[in-house]
């Protein structure tokens, strides 16, 4: 059999002998195959050494705050002065101010968000499909500048003219559109987990007599539920770290208060003053800036947290 | 012509000829006339005329790609799924023209089970997985709901194997187990047809033998049409079977008959296993 097949091609050596004389040159080889696990290894590390130095940071300068201020005072605290001679720092307002913001997005993307996955993973025809996702995306990737900047010269006065008490700068115009942009991260997320289950499932709810609605509400929706809540839990993250459009369209006016007509600051917005302004490092001002911005990470990250348990406890396997 | 199986020998040739008389007396349940079917231009069934009659195992046999999925598929309208699918001809369910505006597709379905190839449970517990069906169809009371789960439980022969188990999750089950929660998942809604779609082909021997012995259980209560690309099992557990080849029935008889004096030569070698 070999011997034939050498006749037959004799105008080139057998393949085991190609293979043979490669071996010789293996040495160079195996060396860099040895080396290659350590070089990734080393790039890998990058990113985690980044996290650690941020966090090592945040945790020095966070302390050194509240060597200052109290710690108990800061988070109960509904007075936030942070210039001038009597300074008083209290969280309060720029947490109120955050979570506003970030329920208004969400009563705006949630709900859009997911009808519009519903719309593509279970009725949109496969050239509507085609035409709308890309739209999605790319309403995705719009600068949050433009988003900050259409909050504040088109969004807030087409508000202003039928709620006539809403100030110029007020949360509810950045709220509404800081849903929209994320829009397209829940629809895009949950359409992903909605089409992730198999179509069987469908048929088999179909084959018992049940409505499009029906497979959808009760099979399909529940059986991507880890899903969608994840994609809503990373959606509340990204409306809370968002800064642009809170700092353009929401002022400035560190007001304790609850009224959505009313300008607020949020915790990224105020670390945009403070860090934009003449804050000069070693003052409570400046170390003021670690302590929210600290506040803020483990807000997102305990988001995080919640998004991975979700995903994990309500997954229905299948 | 060699014969295939232990069932089809000229003792239960006998019997053929009484089963025979038999099923005059049994109503039609399904009626298909003159169906042709298209996928674009693909022609997969073409003109198939089949009276199937009620409390009897009907088996539909054939090579792969000769239509037997897409048929049993148009029985309850899954097949238009497809989009580009075309229908022309007319299958009565009960003398009613299944393509009709005026039936609803849901309405079809309601009284026509089906179970899959695949076993395909919800991800929903075992008890929720066969409470689906009368829910969705209005029924709420807790009460009537857990004597429909049990009582299907029960008739899908499954119910011992999990009555103390109702709320894990089904895919906790082997695939045995999870095709007869289908079955019963089918059977809470009270069907009067059931189609099954090649059901044990991803099962192992033993689970495919428990579902054999219950498809022969629920024959009493209900009209079974079953898709199979094994021939013992249709002559195992069908009492008429229609062969079907290149999206045309060549024959339509009597189990017996068709595995032991079939009248077409192409149901002989196809039986015989000369091709197929």
């Amino acid at each position: 059999m070999q011997k034939s097949t050498r006749q037959d091609q004799h105008s080139r050596p057998a393949v085991s002998d190609l293979i043979a004389q490669k071996k010789k040159n293996r040495t160079v080889g195996s060396t860099l195959e040895k080396l290659v696990p350590g070089i990734l290894f080393g790039i890998a590390a990058v990113s985690i050494i980044t996290t650690v130095g941020i966090l090592l940071t945040l945790i020095t300068e966070t302390v050194l705050f509240f060597q200052e201020v109290n710690f108990f005072s800061f988070f109960t605290g509904t007075e936030l002065k942070p210039l001038g001679q009597n300074a008083v720092f209290g969280v309060l307002p720029l947490l109120t101010g955050t979570l506003i913001s970030t329920a208004i997005a969400m009563l705006v993307a949630i709900p859009i968000g997911l009808m519009t996955a519903i719309y593509l993973s279970e009725y949109a025809s496969e050239k509507a499909r085609r035409i709308l996702k890309p739209i999605l995306e790319i309403l995705a990737g719009i600068p949050t500048i433009v988003y900050g900047f259409f909050a504040f010269t088109f969004v807030t006065p087409l508000l202003r003219s039928f709620i006539p008490g809403l100030e110029p700068t007020n949360i509810l115009s950045p709220g509404l559109v800081m849903g929209i942009m994320i829009i397209p991260m829940v629809a895009s997320l949950s359409e992903d987990a909605m089409s992730a289950v198999p179509n069987s499932m469908r048929e088999g709810a179909l084959a018992l007599g049940s409505t499009k609605l029906e497979v959808t509400w009760k099979v399909v929706v529940p059986a991507a539920i880890s899903g969608i809540i994840a994609s809503f839990v990373l959606g509340i993250s990204r409306a809370i770290g968002e800064t642009m459009i809170v700092t353009i369209a929401s002022g400035s006016s560190k007001n304790f208060t609850f009224d959505i007509t009313q300008s607020m600051q949020t915790m990224t917005a105020y670390i945009v003053e403070v860090s934009g302004g003449e804050a000069a490092a070693g003052t409570t001002l400046y170390h003021s800036l670690y302590a929210v911005a600290m506040t803020l990470f483990v807000f997102t990250l305990v988001m995080n947290f919640i998004a991975q348990y979700i995903s994990r406890r309500f997954r229905e396997e299948y | 012509m060699t014969v295939l199986t232990g069932k089809a020998n000229a003792k239960t040739n006998n019997l053929s000829a009484s089963t025979g008389s038999e099923t005059e007396n049994k109503k039609i349940v399904y009626n298909t006339k003159d169906l042709n079917l298209w996928y674009g231009e693909d022609h997969a069934l073409k003109n198939i005329n089949l009276p199937i009659h009620e409390n009897e195992v009907t088996a539909i046999i054939g090579p792969s790609g000769c239509g037997k999925s897409t048929y049993i598929k148009t029985l309850n309208r899954m097949v238009e799924m497809i989009p580009i699918v075309r229908i022309s001809g007319e299958i009565l369910y009960r003398e009613r023209n299944i393509f009709d505006k005026n039936f609803q597709v849901e309405d079809l379905r309601t009284r026509v089970g089906m179970v899959f190839q695949k076993p395909n449970p919800f991800p929903k517990s075992i008890y929720e997985n066969v409470a689906y069906g009368p829910k969705i169809h209005g029924i709420r009371d807790k009460k009537i709901l857990d004597e429909i789960v049990e009582k299907s439980l029960k008739g899908a022969a499954i119910w011992n194997e999990v009555k103390d188990r109702l709320n894990e999750n089904a895919y906790g089950l082997s695939g045995g187990q999870q095709q007869r929660l289908c079955i019963a998942r089918a059977l809470a809604i009270e069907p009067d047809v059931i189609l099954m779609d090649e059901p044990t082909s991803a099962l192992d021997p033993i689970s495919t033998l428990k579902v054999e012995e219950l498809v022969q259980e629920l024959k009493k209560d209900f009209s079974i049409i079953i898709v199979t690309h094994n021939m013992q099992q249709a002559a195992r557990i069908s009492d008429k079977t229609a062969f079907f080849l290149s999206g045309e029935v060549i024959e339509f008889a009597e189990t017996d008959k068709i595995f032991s004096t079939p009248s077409d030569k192409r149901t002989e070698d196809y039986i015989t296993g000369r091709f197929g």
